[in-house]
């Protein structure tokens, strides 16, 4: 029994963490939110040269062959970072369905591709001679605009499959849409007669879209523990130097008790967190539940830390000009994303109680 | 990161589980709390069973009669005694506080003198710190402890003091000198219980039963020989016996919490099973608790790393109180006006008294209010807020 990382897992969120700093420090935020794109592209490459993008790709494919514990510390340290690239995408979302297909994994692995999930019902999948076909829209695909490819849940003939869909620039089928966290945009997919390679048919596309969920719920755990722990930290920094009635307002157990709980949540947050990525590293039983448990606390402890570091904050905190609205957005966006804590909790109470 | 137990760990979690199932007394299952002198008598047989069988002072060095095992064990221990819903060691002041102030502090003489009948429960301890002026500020003791001639001689009186009706000793902490800054005039004592001048009365709680005492010292008179530390010196020596206070007490913790949230599971499945607020609540509590469960690991982790306890401790304790007021108090709304019955011994008798019970959670052991200023003051970095 060790919970505790590994002498090379610190030194990866060390190094993760330096990097992030330099790379991308709050002040650059506000310039990639107003960026068209939405992201510095040319961080992906950076990114997969640190290894982070093929983390848990098979050396055989051109990645490092970790686990998900690892992959786990570099969305932790991403979170922290608000990073506004496909990783999220990438490897929590598309990286189960491209297993299927190696080529196209060590793609990844070398930073020539992301991807993300679109899943719709009301795609259709036909086939057309040696390949297939995707008709229909799916919405709130996460960095649709970012992507290079999309792995489609849709509508095959034998049920629902995925399948694997390259962007094709001739083709405007992605509209981006105004998303409240301005690093983190969902987009609108429109396949009209797209090509499309079958990566898997039922049953096994359920099984992957089981694996794909507990991974995204897990992975937006620990990027939630990274957003809540930098809100912390500025509501701190805040509190320490604001100065009000001739003392530090860190001072007044109003403000101290508040982020005394922020740091509770924050700490609890990560040991659910932590739990999680490990049972999914190691395809524990427990891990849908961990994952769930995770997300559903994560979620709201970043929500929390951010709303009480904004009134720690007073009037400066609901600035537009402040960082603090940017970290707040992207926990309202892991918290809305796969549904919210209740649902989770409904599923959890389903575990425990039986049928409602 | 490995979440299972090692070879070595789960050899002897599965020698302990059967054991539990075999030794463990029909009175003492489904423990709820030292009441009454039949299972405090229960208790007794229970603690020197638990000690023959190298089950008290785990984490003990071995030259003093522990079994020197890492920290591990201790948890493993708790797990499995909150699964069988087992009793602690009625000397849980001893093997818990006392014992391990004695070998930071103590003398060879002390050391051989104490140590072996805390672990064989021949002798019970309890704390003589707080006062009814002194709860939250420890250092602002008032109990006189005064030099005449070859020994020390006690006036005051102490407060929220369990196992104080039963305990044949007593760590003291008390005021040697009234000049000079309220930390530097503290002094560090074991008293005999049965000394002349020490008297015990039971403090009735909010559940109508008595788990602490009042003790008042009245000109008792203690040799000199039964100095911790040096006198002057006492908070230095109280400062071990909190910290160890924390050492795993949070899986103790969690285990009482586990077992809670397990009848809270069973409880909602029977009476509340289609309601959907509760189903939302009964699933909030067993996700703090695994919460409470991974931070207890994540802080076992440091402990054997460092040797010295985290500030997982105090959001252990704040966090596990407040949770066990919210669960228990959704269990009598789900049994509801039956919860408001005291008698019989099914379960509206069990929540009814868990309910009542929790509302001292939040105070005993460091209220929640000093637990976040100690969050926010060490933690945090924030100014002292007084």
């Amino acid at each position: 029994m060790d919970f505790s990382f590994s002498p090379e897992q610190d030194q990866l969120r060390t190094q993760a963490r330096s990097f992030l700093e330099k790379r991308f420090p709050a002040a650059r935020l506000a310039e990639i939110a107003a960026s068209k794109d939405g992201w510095d592209r040319a961080s992906w490459p950076e990114l997969a040269r640190l290894g982070w993008t093929g983390a848990s790709i098979p050396e055989a494919q051109g990645g490092a062959g970790l686990g998900f514990v690892e992959e786990a510390i570099v969305f932790e340290e991403l979170g922290r970072a608000l990073y506004a690239g496909p990783y999220f995408s990438t490897v929590a979302l598309a990286l189960p369905a491209l297993a299927c297909a190696p080529d196209f994994l060590a793609r990844v692995a070398s930073g020539a591709l992301s991807a993300t999930l679109a899943s719709g019902p009301s795609v259709e999948a036909r086939r057309a001679g040696d390949g297939w076909r995707l008709r229909g829209e799916t919405d709130l695909v996460p960095d649709a605009g970012s992507v290079d490819a999309f792995v489609v849940h849709a509508r095959g003939p034998d049920g629902m499959a995925l399948y694997l869909a390259e962007r094709d620039d001739a083709q405007p089928l992605v509209r981006v849409l105004d998303t409240v966290d301005a690093t983190r945009r969902f987009g609108r997919v429109h396949f009209e007669d797209h090509e499309a390679r079958l990566l898997a048919a039922p049953p096994a596309a359920a099984k992957i879209i089981a694996s794909t969920r507990r991974r995204a719920l897990a992975a937006l755990a620990l990027e939630a523990v990274g957003v809540a722990s930098c809100a912390l930290a500025l509501g701190v920094e805040h509190a320490k130097s604001r100065e009000q009635f001739g003392r530090p307002i860190g001072a007044y157990q109003a403000v101290s008790h508040k982020l005394a709980d922020t740091y509770v949540e924050t700490e609890l947050a990560r040991s659910l967190a932590y739990w999680a990525a490990w049972c999914i590293a190691e395809d524990d039983g427990e891990a849908d539940m961990a994952a769930l448990a995770a997300k559903a606390y994560a979620a709201e402890a970043a929500v929390a830390a951010c709303e009480r570091t904004i009134q720690v904050h007073g009037g400066m905190g609901f600035t537009w000009d402040h960082p603090l609205h940017r970290y707040y957005k992207r926990a309202l966006w892991i918290e809305s994303f796969d549904r919210s804590g209740a649902a989770h909790r409904a599923e959890i109470a389903q575990a425990l109680l039986g049928g409602s | 990161m490995d979440l299972r137990d090692g070879p070595e760990e789960a050899a002897f979690r599965a020698t302990l589980r059967t054991w539990l199932e075999a030794n463990v007394p029909a009175g003492l299952r489904g423990f709820r709390g030292w009441n009454g002198a039949a299972a405090l008598a229960l208790g007794r047989d229970w603690s020197k069973r638990l000690a023959a069988a190298g089950y008290a002072g785990l984490t003990w060095p071995k030259e003093y009669g522990g079994a020197g095992k890492p920290w591990r064990y201790q948890a493993v221990y708790l797990e499995e005694l909150a699964r069988a819903e087992a009793p602690q060691h009625l000397g849980v002041i001893g093997l818990g506080m006392a014992g391990p102030t004695i070998i930071a502090h103590g003398r060879p003489d002390q050391k051989a003198r104490y140590l072996t009948k805390i672990l064989s429960a021949e002798e019970i301890w309890c704390q003589g710190f707080s006062e009814p002026g002194s709860g939250s500020d420890l250092a602002s003791v008032r109990t006189r402890v005064e030099v005449v001639g070859d020994r020390f001689v006690v006036n005051g009186q102490k407060v929220w003091s369990s196992f104080a009706h039963i305990a044949d000793r007593c760590i003291l902490l008390g005021r040697s000198a009234t000049a000079g800054e309220k930390h530097e005039g503290l002094t560090y004592l074991v008293v005999d219980m049965k000394s002349p001048g020490v008297e015990v009365r039971p403090l009735r709680q909010i559940t109508g039963e008595a788990e602490f005492n009042e003790i008042f010292f009245t000109d008792v008179a203690v040799p000199k020989e039964n100095l911790l530390g040096e006198v002057g010196g006492g908070w230095r020596v109280a400062m071990t016996t909190l910290s160890h206070e924390r050492g795993t007490f949070g899986f103790a913790l969690a285990g009482a919490l586990d077992v809670a949230v397990r009848r809270l599971v069973a409880l909602a499945r029977e009476r509340a099973g289609g309601d959907a607020l509760v189903r939302d609540r009964v699933a909030r509590e067993w996700i703090d608790l695994q919460a409470l469960r991974y931070t207890n690991y994540r802080a076992l982790a440091r402990l054997e790393r460092t040797g010295a306890p985290g500030p997982e401790g105090s959001v252990a304790k704040l966090r596990w109180s407040e949770a066990n007021q919210r669960l228990t108090k959704l269990a009598i709304e789900i049994i509801g006006p039956e919860a408001q019955v005291a008698d019989g011994d099914g379960a509206p008798a069990y929540w009814r008294y868990q309910q009542l019970r929790s509302r001292g959670n939040t105070i005993e052991a460091g209220t929640s209010e000093v637990l976040r200023n100690i969050i926010a003051e060490r933690v945090l970095g924030l100014p002292r807020s007084r």
